[in-house]
C-alpha cells in the first residue's frame, strides 16, 4: 500500500511537471517581452531626445575682424562705454565683409544675421580691456538664430522666400561667408551660462538649473530631517491608537495628492500669508518639501519597520534606552531604506512643473539666480516654456534641456546611490 | 522542605497566597493542549512544591499577565536564589517566555501586556516608578532564543553594553572586559584574531555565545536565557551548559528550556508551568525522579507536549 502510494505520487507529479514547466516558459518569456518593449520605448526616447537635442550643443559663430574705431565709438569726443555704439562697428564689419550692402533695407537684412549678443559681446571686451580701443581685432561673434538653422539645416532653402525666415539674398550672404570660411561652428557656451532669452541664440539653461539646485537643496534639507523624524516618531514612540492611524491615513492621502494642490497651498500660507517672496527658490523648495515629505515618511517607516526586532529585542535586553535603541541599531539599518525614499522623492521633485506655475515660478527671468530669496525658474518649467516658443531654435533647445535634466537626475541618483553603499558597508 | 499536594493539606507557604482563582477552571479545558484531557480538579491553582528558594534574590509573587483578553500567566509565584539556576519547562504556549520577560521587565515594549503582581530584585520593587527599566537591564541581562548579534563587529557586540552604561573609563578596560566577557563565554579562542569581523558572520552556535558573552560583559546579577540552546548542535549545547555552570558561581540563572534532560543537567531547581499556571516547583532531582502532581509526572514522561 505504502509502495503503491509513493509510486503513485511519482506518477503524478511527473504528469504535471510538463504543464507546469509549459507554465514556467510562458511566463519567463512574457517577462521577457515586457522588458524588450520597456527597453524599446526607453531607447526610441533617447535617440529622439539625442537627434532632436544633440544639435543644440553647437552654436555658429562668424568670425570678423571688428574695427574698434574712436569715430564710431565715441563720435563726439570722449568714450563713454554705455552710450558708444558697438551694433554699429559690429555691423561695420560684417558689411566690409559683405561688400555689397547698399541701401537701408539691404543693410537691415545684414543686421538680421547678427544676433544682437554679438555687440554685447564686443562690448565685454572692450570693458575688460578699454587699451583694444582703436584696434581691429578678429572676433569670433554668435549669428542669430535663423543663421545657425540655416546651417544646422533646418531651414528649407526651396521653399517660397516669404515662407522662410531668411531671404534669398540672406542666404544668399550665408553662403558667401561659408564660402570665406567665415561661419564656423562652436561649443554652445551660451547654453550653459545664460539665463533665459527671447533670442534662442542668446538663451541658456543655467538659470534655470540653479533654480531647480537651489529649490532642491531647500527640499531635501527640510523633508528629509523632518520625514525621517516623523517616521521615527510615529514608528518608535507614537502610541497605537484612534490618532496614529488617522495620522497614517492621511500621510497615505497626502502622497497621493495631484501635486498642483501643494502649489494652491504654498500660494495660499507661504506667499500670502508669510510672505516668502514669490517666485523664489525658496517658497519652490519649501513646496517641493512638502510633496516630498509624504513620500520620504512612508519609505522611512518601511525601512523601520523592516529592521528585525530581534535586533530591538537584544539591544533593549542589554539596557539601551529607546533613543539608544534607535539611534544605535534602528537608524543605522533604516538608514539605506530611507535614502531610497529620498531619491525616489527628490527625483519627483525635481521634475515637478505644476506646482510651480501656481506659485509664480513660470515668469520669463533673464538672471541667473544668485541666492535663495531670487526670482528663479526650475528646469522643467524652462522645458515647458520653451516647448511653447514658435522659434525653431528652441525646439532643439527643448531637447537639450531635457537631456540636461535627465543627466541631473541621473548625477542626483548617482550619488544618493553611492551614499547608500557607504552606509550599508559600514556593518 | 514542604510540598503541597492537589487537595491543599500540606502547609501553604507563608506570606504567599496561593488561592485558586474562579476564571482557573473555566478557561482552561478551551486552551488544553495535546494530551490528556485536563480535570478541573488538576489545575487548582495552587502550585506543588517549594517556590521558596534558600537565598533568594529574585522574587515573584502573584504574576499575571495579561495580552489583551488572554490571560498568559496567572498568579506566578515563585523565587530564585542568589546563585541558582532554576529551569522553567511546559508545554508550548504555557507562558515561560512571558514569565521570564517580565523578570527584566522586557514585555514593557508590548502594548497589549499588562503585568500584575509583586516582583523584587533583591528587595525592590522591580515595577516600582522609581527603577528605570534600563538601570534594571542592566543588572538583569537576556539571553534570547535565536542568537542575535548586532550587525556590527565581534568586539562591538560585546562592547555595546558596557558602553552604553560607561562601565569602562578607557579603552583599555574596555578591552579587558571584552577579553574577559569571551573567554568566559568560550568564544575568545575561536575569534581572537578576528574582532573586527561581523558578529553575525560566526556559526549558530558561537553566535550564541557570542550573545551571552554580550550579556555578561555588562555584569549584571541575574541571567534570564529564553531556550538559549533550541538551535544548537549538541557539541555547542554541551559547551553553553557548561558555561551555565561555571557562571552560576557568580550569577542567578532562569533558564526556560524544552529539553528534560538540559534541565536536569544545568538546573538546582526546576519550575513546570502549564497552560499559564505554575504547576509544581521543587529540587530537579525531585521533579524528575518522584514529581508531585499529575500534570507534571505527565509532561516529564512525554504524555503532554
Ligand atoms: N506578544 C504577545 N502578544 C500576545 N500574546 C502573546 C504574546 N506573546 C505571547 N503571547 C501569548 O501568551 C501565551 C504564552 O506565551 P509564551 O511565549 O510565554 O509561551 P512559552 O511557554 O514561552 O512557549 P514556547 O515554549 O513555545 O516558547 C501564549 O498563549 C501566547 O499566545
Ligand atoms: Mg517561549
Amino acid at each position: 500500500m505504502n509502495v503503491r502510494s509513493k509510486s503513485m505520487t511519482r506518477e503524478i507529479v511527473e504528469a504535471g511537471l510538463a504543464k507546469r514547466r509549459r507554465k514556467d516558459r510562458v511566463f519567463r518569456t512574457l517577462g521577457l517581452l515586457s522588458t524588450a518593449v520597456g527597453l524599446v520605448f526607453l531607447i526610441t526616447f533617447f535617440a529622439t531626445l539625442a537627434s532632436q537635442g544633440a544639435s543644440a550643443f553647437k552654436q555658429t559663430h562668424i568670425i570678423l575682424n571688428i574695427e574698434l574705431s574712436r569715430e564710431l565709438l565715441a563720435p563726439d569726443g570722449p568714450f563713454d562705454i554705455d552710450y558708444a555704439d558697438f551694433d554699429a562697428v559690429v555691423r561695420q564689419a560684417l558689411r566690409r565683409e559683405l561688400g555689397d550692402v547698399n541701401g537701408r533695407r539691404d543693410r537691415r537684412e545684414m543686421n538680421r544675421l547678427l544676433s544682437i549678443g554679438a555687440a554685447y559681446q564686443v562690448k565685454d571686451t572692450i570693458a575688460k580691456n578699454p587699451d583694444l580701443l582703436g584696434s581691429t581685432l578678429k572676433m569670433l561673434l554668435p549669428v542669430s538664430a535663423d543663421v545657425d538653422m540655416l546651417l544646422k539645416g533646418n531651414i528649407d532653402r526651396d521653399l517660397e522666400q516669404s515662407q522662410r525666415p531668411l531671404s534669398d539674398r540672406q542666404i544668399e550672404w550665408v553662403d558667401r561667408l561659408i564660402e570665406k570660411d567665415r561661419l564656423v561652428s562652436r561649443f554652445n557656451s551660451a547654453l550653459f551660462s545664460n539665463g533665459d532669452s527671447r533670442e534662442p541664440e542668446l538663451s541658456g539653461i543655467r538659470g534655470a538649473l540653479m533654480g531647480s539646485v537651489y529649490m532642491l537643496l531647500i527640499t531635501i534639507l527640510i523633508a528629509f530631517p523632518v520625514g525621517v523624524a516623523t517616521a521615527i516618531y510615529l514608528e518608535e514612540f507614537a502610541p497605537r491608537n484612534f490618532w496614529a492611524d488617522l495620522v497614517e491615513v492621511n500621510i497615505n492621502n497626502l502622497a497621493a495628492v495631484p501635486s498642483i494642490v501643494f502649489g494652491l497651498l504654498g500660494l495660499a500660507v507661504f506667499i500670502n500669508w508669510i510672505g516668502v517672496p514669490r517666485s523664489s527658490s525658496l517658497v519652490g523648495g519649501l513646496v517641493l518639501a512638502l510633496i516630498t515629505l509624504p513620500v520620504i515618511i512612508i519609505a522611512s517607516r518601511a525601512a523601520i519597520k523592516a529592521v528585525p526586532p530581534s535586533i530591538r529585542e537584544a539591544a533593549t535586553g542589554l539596557g539601551a534606552s529607546r533613543m539608544q535603541v534607535v539611534a544605535h541599531h534602528v537608524l543605522p539599518l533604516a538608514l539605506p531604506g530611507m535614502l531610497t525614499g529620498a531619491i525616489i522623492g527628490m527625483s519627483r521633485a525635481l521634475g515637478e512643473s505644476a506646482p510651480l506655475l501656481m506659485i509664480g515660478m513660470v515668469a520669463f527671468i533673464v538672471d541667473v539666480p544668485a541666492g535663495f530669496t531670487d526670482p528663479a525658474t526650475a528646469l522643467p518649467v524652462q522645458i515647458y516654456l520653451w516647448a511653447d516658443s514658435p522659434e525653431r531654435a528652441f525646439a532643439e533647445r527643448t531637447a537639450a534641456a531635457i537631456i540636461v535634466l535627465l543627466g541631473f537626475l541621473l548625477l542626483m541618483n548617482l550619488a544618493a546611490v553611492i551614499m547608500r553603499r557607504r552606509v550599508e558597508r559600514q556593518w | 522542605m514542604k510540598s503541597i499536594d492537589n487537595d491543599g493539606t500540606g502547609a501553604v507557604p507563608s506570606g504567599i497566597d496561593l488561592q485558586p482563582r474562579s476564571v482557573v477552571g473555566v478557561e482552561v479545558p478551551r486552551e488544553a493542549a495535546a494530551g490528556a484531557p485536563v480535570q478541573l480538579t488538576e489545575l487548582s491553582g495552587r502550585t506543588v512544591g517549594d517556590v521558596k528558594a534558600q537565598d533568594a534574590y529574585v522574587v515573584a509573587e502573584d504574576v499575571n499577565v495579561r495580552y489583551g483578553s488572554n490571560h498568559a500567566i496567572r498568579d506566578i509565584t515563585l523565587e530564585i536564589g542568589r546563585n541558582e539556576v532554576v529551569a522553567l519547562i511546559g508545554p508550548s504556549g504555557c507562558g515561560k517566555s512571558t514569565f521570564l520577560r517580565c523578570l527584566n521587565r522586557m514585555n514593557d515594549s508590548i502594548e497589549s501586556a499588562i503585568v500584575t503582581g509583586r516582583i523584587t530584585l533583591g528587595g525592590q520593587d522591580i515595577y516600582s516608578r522609581e527603577l528605570d527599566p534600563v538601570a534594571l537591564r542592566a543588572r538583569v541581562g537576556m539571553v534570547f532564543q535565536k542568537p542575535n548579534p548586532f550587525p556590527k563587529s565581534i568586539y562591538d557586540n560585546v562592547a555595546y553594553g558596557p558602553r552604553i552604561h560607561g562601565l569602562a573609563a578607557d579603552r583599555s578596560e574596555l578591552d579587558h572586559i571584552v577579553h574577559t566577557s569571551l573567554d568566559r563565554a568560550g568564544l575568545l579562542k575561536e575569534v581572537r584574531d578576528r574582532f573586527d569581523d561581523p558578529g553575525t558572520s560566526l556559526s549558530g552556535g558561537q553566535q550564541q555565545r557570542l550573545c551571552i558573552a554580550r550579556t555578561i560583559a555588562v555584569n549584571p546579577e541575574v541571567i534570564l536565557m529564553d531556550e538559549p540552546c533550541s538551535a544548537l548542535d549538541p557539541i555547542a549545547t554541551a559547551r553553553i551548559e557548561d558555561l551555565i555552570d561555571e557562571l552560576s558561581k557568580n550569577y542567578a540563572i532562569v533558564i526556560v528550556t524544552h529539553s528534560m534532560q538540559q534541565a536536569a543537567r544545568v538546573s538546582q531547581r526546576v519550575a513546570y508551568f502549564h497552560l499559564g499556571m505554575l504547576i509544581e516547583v521543587d529540587e530537579t532531582n525531585r521533579v524528575f525522579t518522584n514529581p508531585q502532581h499529575k500534570l507534571t509526572e505527565d509532561y516529564i514522561t512525554g504524555r503532554i507536549g
